[in-house]
């Protein structure tokens, strides 16, 4: 965890200084324009939320890959990206540009939209008195398909501009970020990061089943729920300002697994500080490759993710499931 | 002495099909029982409600005196263990961390202490896996798996151990050494066994007492010798089964005939 703490800290110290405008630390403290503003308004905003949003994404990751005992879970498997992305998509078509309680509709629309599929994917789901793994995966990738239909629908209904937006939007990019961004997610993803690391010791048996986490005092009833609920939660809150963005919920707690082992003391908070590094240096080299143009940060983690992730899948096939 | 479990007019379905049906029991601490019976009987069933695992149940079921319903999980896996047929870990875990996992609900801090270090120490000499402990779970051979599964019970410091089939999928020599294990345990430290077998030569070589549970109901309970007859067998199994008596004098042994 030491050195992933260290290497966020690093990156977080390095990348504001990168852009395609020069800014000299000179410059920013004596507060000359722009390199100020360039620096504390287009650049600082955007690291730090980069940070929280890799964080977020990549703990969420760890969180159903436990709970569903599958090393390939992620939100995106249980249909919450996809959801987030409908509503976004309806908030774009219907027009409502506006910004409500300081947070822009669209993303409270996104947010709304991956609410509604955890409870629906959560309801469809459940029995009596169980949350049956199994049925929770069917139930999110059938609701992608849903959503995935309905979205082409909506894109194929909607007009030029609109189209655009949309398509803009369910890349995923960081660009949208602000300080108010930040605010607002902020906290909530620290203290749900406080919160897991503090029960994260009793994610570890459930690698051998539900009966086995029981048999060594874990109440895997309420132990699913709150996992799944915080890791839905998460997810939605940063794809609601950032659009989906793939890969880091999937690749970062792989990544600490095959270097630090899969104890989830360890697991969760590196799977933080790392998903935070990686987020980061994906957005900076998104918005300095092709400079003055930005490319989606959506695509650099899925270039680097994918590869990345056959290689893990021919290498170490029978670990994966 | 009071009885470790008492079981009264305990009913259980999984469905509205009834799995067990009225079994009355007490266990006593130190006993060695194995219960045994044809396939789907409710072997399984009767140790996993005595686990605490499964809690659906209509009828009482006590541990030492407490409805094992109203006892937390993490109460229950303080003073019992419980060890089913196989384990199968997604994450490479190793042997060490399995054993760790024992110590969960004696745990109060998020790392392990010094006395977590040290039972899992001693649980992984009981059980002959110390030199493993840095080996991937998933990667052991089927008795390693079983005796790591073994020590990571016996970490968490039980009173009663309770085994679903844990021999099925081993070869002889590790079903004798298992059951050495589990002798020992009981002998040495008094620790209460319950061990669902498929194997009733196995378990009248060890256990003290045996009980033959079929369609839901106890049908037979007392010394392997009282239970082991022709006539149980045939009732029971539906075999046709010769009963000798072990030249060491350690209980009987069945030849199935028909």
């Amino acid at each position: 965890m030491g050195p992933c703490a260290l290497l966020c800290l690093v990156v977080l110290l390095i990348t504001p200084w990168i852009g395609s405008t020069p800014v000299t630390w000179r410059n920013v403290i004596a507060g000359v324009s722009p390199d100020r503003e360039i620096f504390l308004i287009a650049r600082l905003p955007r690291i730090l939320f980069g940070a929280i949003a890799g964080g977020a994404l990549a703990v969420a990751g760890v969180l159903f890959q436990a709970i569903l005992r599958n090393s390939l879970a992620t939100p995106f498997t249980l249909g919450i990206s996809t959801g987030s992305s409908f509503g976004a998509v309806v908030a774009i078509w219907l027009g409502l540009g506006t910004v409500v309680l300081g947070v822009p509709f669209v993303s409270l629309a996104a947010f709304v939209g991956a609410f509604l599929t955890i409870l629906l994917v959560f309801f469809i789901a459940r029995t009596r008195n169980a949350l049956p793994t199994f049925t929770l995966l069917l139930a999110g990738v059938t609701l992608n398909f849903v959503f995935g239909a309905l979205i082409m629908f909506i894109h194929f209904a909607a007009n030029f501009t609109q189209g655009y937006m949309m398509t803009r939007w369910t890349m995923g990019s960081l660009d949208t970020a602000d300080m108010n961004a930040v605010m607002r997610t902020a906290p909530f993803v620290i203290a749900c990061l406080i919160a897991l690391i503090w029960i994260s010791g009793q994610f570890n048996p459930l690698a051998g089943g539900e009966e086995w986490a029981a048999s060594r005092g874990v109440d895997v009833r309420r132990l699913k729920r709150t996992s799944y609920f915080i890791g839905s939660i998460l997810t939605g809150a940063i794809t609601a300002f950032t659009g989906p963005i793939g890969f880091v919920d999937l690749i970062v707690p792989h990544a600490i697994r095959l270097v630090a082992g899969p104890d989830h003391r360890i697991l969760i908070p590196a799977s933080f500080f790392l998903g935070s590094a990686f987020l980061v240096l994906c957005d900076t080299a998104a918005r300095t490759i092709f400079a003055p143009t930005e490319i989606p940060v959506g695509v650099i983690t899925a270039l680097i993710g994918g590869p990345f992730f056959i290689v893990l899948l021919r290498r170490k096939r029978g670990e994966l499931w | 002495m009071e009885p470790i479990f008492h079981v009264d007019r305990l009913n259980f379905g999984y469905t509205h099909t009834p799995v067990l049906q009225g079994i009355t029991a007490d266990f006593a601490p130190s006993e060695f029982v194995a219960l045994v019976g044809p396939n789907g009987a409710g072997k399984s069933t009767f140790l996993k409600v005595l686990a605490g695992l499964l809690r659906g149940y209509k009828g009482s079921v006590e541990f030492y005196g407490q409805p094992v319903a109203e006892l937390s999980s993490r109460d229950l896996a303080r003073r019992m263990a419980f060890v089913p047929q196989e384990t199968h870990m997604v994450f490479p875990f190793t042997v060490k961390d399995i054993v760790m996992m024992g110590r969960l609900p004696h745990r109060t801090a998020l790392f392990d202490t010094r006395r977590d270090a040290e039972r899992a120490q001693e649980a992984m000499e009981l059980t002959d896996t110390a030199g493993l402990s840095k080996k991937v779970f998933s990667e052991l051979s089927g008795g390693e798996r079983q005796r790591a599964v073994l020590a990571s019970a016996l970490a968490q410091d039980p009173e009663v151990l309770l085994l679903d089939e844990p021999t099925v999928y081993l070869d002889l020599k590790h079903q004798i050494q298992f059951y050495d294990i589990l002798e020992r345990l009981n002998a040495e430290r008094q620790m209460t066994i319950v061990s669902v077998t498929h194997d009733v030569n196995l378990a009248a070589r060890y256990a003290h007492r045996m009980i033959a549970i079929r369609g839901g109901l106890f049908v037979a309970d007392g010394s392997p010798e009282d239970v082991l007859t022709p006539q149980h067998l045939y009732e029971i199994f539906e075999i046709t089964a010769a009963v000798f008596k072990r030249p060491d004098g350690r209980g009987n042994y069945i030849i199935p005939t028909a």
